[in-house]
């Protein structure tokens, strides 16, 4: 059975990698076509800055986002303080806020220009350069927008997997004299590395593809860059060279992770689950625990979406109609397919690994999850040429057999659209539910198959249950990224189809902030109601919990 | 022969090929300026309207790689960079109606007939009515003087209105000129470059610059914000400026348009271009997104009437597209960020 399952499986996942990867690999391959004189201009000039700009905004989105995300994952795995069940839900709530809605909103209310500054200005009279105050619109800006909305990947994962943690590793820990910060540095936090690793991953890939808040900024960074260059210089292969030199960072960090964690595994070597004992913190403890955890939510999510109401009430009469609606049921729809079928593709992908474990099927895997480093407009138009070669091909065979035009069957559907969502979003899915199948130990699977299930009853009976908040994680993150998605679904669209994420970044970026919040407004909103949903299950699926019987 | 079947059978289903009487734009005009004007026409001609937005780069590149079964008939910009850029990638096809050449200008049209302007943009300078007199202000080649030092504000140079800009000016003043210029502007910024059009305005309405380079378009929907107050008061604090008045004229940008060379509905695309540029449509640009007709003697709206009447670089905006990457080298060169 197995071998018959193997046999199927391998070249599955492998047929779904290289589909996947098609995208880049299509772009990819205009490396080796030659290049002019502009990648010189560009060495000479641009280069060096989106060199060290990107590597900054990864430095320090990676700071920002570890900061916040594991300690406010530990403070609400581990302990008991004033507010914290609200905080366990609310700290995802700036997943639903695109990065280019809150860069907007805050440079409307902090800019040069905006209220907060004037008003300084009106109280002192001060002009401009007699004070300093920081400018929102600079690299310690880009990376604040994008710590304050990416923070929540490493929070999701980290606190699952603090919360799955075994109680015996924490009580030896505790009988070996290890207090509660000790227990954190020595016990938990290595023990929930991979999983604040792939948290990690997820933020930083999402960092490298951006592209609507850096060039709001004016930063000079290699989504920028490609942009530019493809469509100012009109030179697709140098910048295609800049979009392979994108992928060389995104490699190198994947195999710096995979170096420094060398053969550890990170399985609990024990059934004995029980419910975690919580450090009660109080005083001054649980007032810094309090704040630690509402400056992110307040910052990342109240504060934007204030503002957003505010402009949202003045425009509401004129920009929600019927036509509202629409966009906001094509939306959801679009959220819900994706995201199923995004979840389907990483178990598939997931659990093949894990059964089969072989070199071929890691690096498979690897690739069909490349996507998601990738800026969303160059993995379009990396779908967009093979998919209309593909079409023009057939289009050209049936004409001269059939003397029949096919005309256009995968170009400018709700297929390409779709397609691109996998290409780019798989590698959340995937993450999502390989830590949670990592989290699994092997002898489960050994003692489900010598009980007599087959490897897809083991995957059914004995997986699905315990990474239950694992798909649903995978559901709602994939869910709420296809619903701020922008620029490949802008692209690739059929005619007379537009989402929510389409007509906010229209009209922001024409800059009618106001008109543009409702739609912003909308979006978050449709995202909230998942990420409550979700907070509740994964509060109830713990390893072992006695729901899961 | 089952093969055959299926592959009909499944074009049927998922196909986008185009019906009777109707018309497929691809618009780099965004939905909100383009889809009112779509709707009018199909009321005044029964002839339906479909409608994709994005950028014109990328809309560009879709049309490129569809060929010969792409659906888009019409192709609209809002610069006319991207106008050449299309036609130097073949996807155009000649633009044979009498009616538009009579109403469109030379300049404002392709030499070879691929394209015609549908809305005329000026980019132009506004300046701090308290601290400039619009007398110290003459030409976009005085921004380069140093008595502008650490005054101006303008936008990125990834945008495309600014590389057209450059690109005028290494047609009026050639290469080595324009590189100059462009450094000594970098010079005279008064902050890195950031945000859109609006932000210069409000960023020297509110003291951090004197002057501010913008299109005229964004000046009207701030003049004319009823929602946001703050807008409004940004707008009012600065003053308009047309420069190069004598000499070449104040540097102009188009929105237009072209007829695909594998349109399935030519004449009903052709159709739509002549609507666009009816003295109504026209009308409709200038009320709804303070642009400036490209025909002679249409009505306008009383603001852009307020800002009095100029005189247009008249050079073929051809020339902005020819000229786009040497302006995209000359910036690099100068930190233009």
């Amino acid at each position: 059975m197995l071998n018959f399952l193997g046999r199927l499986w391998q070249p599955g996942i492998m047929l779904v990698a290289l589909l996947l990867s098609v995208p880049v690999l299509t772009i990819a391959s205009f490396v080796f076509e030659p290049s002019g004189e502009n990648w010189e201009h560009l060495k000479q000039t641009v280069l060096p800055e989106y060199l060290s700009n990107s590597a900054l905004l990864v430095a320090g989105v990676s700071v920002g986002t570890l900061l916040i995300g594991v300690s406010t994952a530990w403070l609400t795995a581990m302990c008991r303080f004033p507010g914290k069940q609200l905080f366990v839900w609310m700290l995802l709530l700036p997943l639903a806020m695109p990065a280019y809605i809150i860069a907007y909103t805050y440079t409307g209310l902090f800019d040069f220009a905006g209220p907060v500054q004037s008003q300084i200005r009106e109280w002192t009279g001060w002009g401009y350069r007699d004070y300093y105050f920081p400018e929102v619109r600079s690299l310690g800006g880009a990376i604040s927008m994008l710590s304050l909305v990416l923070y929540p990947y490493v929070y999701l994962l980290a606190r699952s997997a603090f919360v799955e943690q075994s109680i015996c590793v924490l009580e030896v820990s505790r009988t070996l004299g290890c207090g509660a910060w000790c227990s954190f540095y020595r016990v938990a936090l290595p023990l929930a590395r991979p999983a604040i690793v792939a948290g990690l991953s997820l933020a930083l890939m999402e960092t490298l593809a951006d592209y609507g808040t850096v060039s709001y900024f004016g930063l000079g960074v290699f989504t920028t860059g490609i942009f530019r260059t493809w469509f100012g210089l009109g030179d697709s292969v140098a910048a295609a060279k800049m979009a392979a030199m994108l992928l060389m960072f995104v490699f190198t960090l994947v195999v710096i992770e995979r170096v420094s964690r060398k053969q550890a595994r990170y399985h609990h070597t024990t059934n004995k689950y029980s419910q975690l004992p919580e450090y009660q913190l109080k005083g001054a403890k649980a007032l810094l625990a309090f704040l630690m955890c509402l400056l992110p939510v307040a910052f990342g999510f109240f504060l934007p979406a204030a503002q957003l109401t505010s402009w949202a009430i003045i425009t509401f009469d004129e920009m929600v109609d019927a036509n509202f609606v629409r966009l906001t049921v094509n939306t959801i729809l679009l959220g819900i397919s994706a995201a199923l079928l995004s979840v389907l593709l990483a178990v598939f992908l997931a659990y093949g690994k894990r059964m089969l474990g072989r070199t071929s099927v890691f690096v498979s895997i690897r690739i069909a999850a490349i996507g998601y480093a990738i800026p969303g407009t160059v993995v379009a138009v990396g779908i967009i040429i093979p998919f209309a070669w593909l079409d023009n091909t057939l289009d050209q065979f049936m004409r001269e057999r059939f003397d029949y035009s096919t005309g256009l069957l995968l170009s400018g559907t709700l297929f390409a659209v779709m397609f691109a969502y996998m290409v780019r979003f798989l590698a959340v899915s995937l993450q999502t539910i390989e830590s949670g199948l990592g989290k699994i130990k092997p002898s489960m699977d050994d003692a489900s198959r010598s009980l007599g299930y087959s490897p897809r009853e083991t995957l059914f009976k004995v997986h699905m249950p315990l990474m239950k908040g694992s798909l649903l994680t995978a559901l709602l993150i994939v869910f709420v990224d296809v619903m701020k998605e922008l620029p490949a679904t802008l692209i690739l669209r059929p005619f007379n189809f537009n989402t929510l994420a389409v007509r906010a970044f229209e009209l922001a970026s024409d800059e009618r902030l106001a008109d543009s919040s409702t739609a912003a407004l909308m979006i978050v909103v449709v995202g909230l109601l998942p990420v409550i949903y979700l907070s509740k299950s994964i509060a109830q699926s713990r390893a072992g919990h006695k729901n899961d019987g | 022969m089952n093969l055959k079947n299926i592959v009909i059978a499944l074009s049927l289903v998922m196909s986008t090929q185009a019906l009777a009487s109707e018309v497929n734009v691809y618009s780099a005009r965004k939905e909100s300026l383009i889809k009112p004007l779509l709707d009018r026409f199909t009321e005044q001609t029964g002839i339906k309207t479909n409608l994709v937005t994005a950028k014109a780069e990328e809309l560009l590149t879709r049309l490129e790689n569809e060929g010969r079964n792409t659906s888009a008939d019409l192709f609209i910009t809002v610069d006319a960079g991207n106008l050449h850029r299309a036609k130097q990638a073949g996807v155009f096809a000649n633009i044979n109606s009498a009616k538009l050449n009579a109403a469109i200008p030379d300049n404002l049209r392709d030499p070879e007939g691929q394209w015609v302007g549908l809305s005329k943009r000026a980019r132009i300078i506004f300046y701090a009515k308290e601290r400039v007199k619009a007398s110290e202000l003459s030409t976009y080649e005085d921004l380069a003087s140093a008595k502008w030092n650490n005054r101006i504000c303008i936008r990125g140079s990834s945008n495309i209105y600014n590389q057209s800009l450059v690109a005028s000016m290494i047609d009026a003043n050639g290469a080595q000129a324009a590189q100059e210029w462009t450094n000594k502007l970098v010079q005279n910024m008064a902050r890195p470059p950031k945000g859109g059009d609006r932000d210069q305005i409000k960023a020297a309405a509110a003291g951090q610059c004197d002057l501010a380079i913008a299109n005229t378009y964004y000046y009207g929907t701030m003049l004319s914000d009823t929602k946001d107050e703050s807008q409004l008061k940004a707008a009012q604090a600065m003053g308009v400026f047309w420069p190069n008045q004598n000499s070449r004229g104040a540097h102009v940008n188009i929105s237009g348009a072209g007829v695909t060379k594998y349109a399935k509905n030519p004449e009903s695309a052709v159709k739509l271009l002549e609507f666009l540029v009816n003295p109504e449509s026209q009308k409709w640009y200038a009320e709804v997104n303070y642009e400036y007709p490209v025909i002679a003697n249409a009505e306008t709206s009383d603001l852009l009437k307020s800002w009095g009447t100029f005189k247009a670089d008249n050079l073929n905006l051809d020339v902005l597209g020819k000229n786009n990457a040497e302006a995209v080298r000359i910036m690099d060169r100068a930190g233009w960020k």
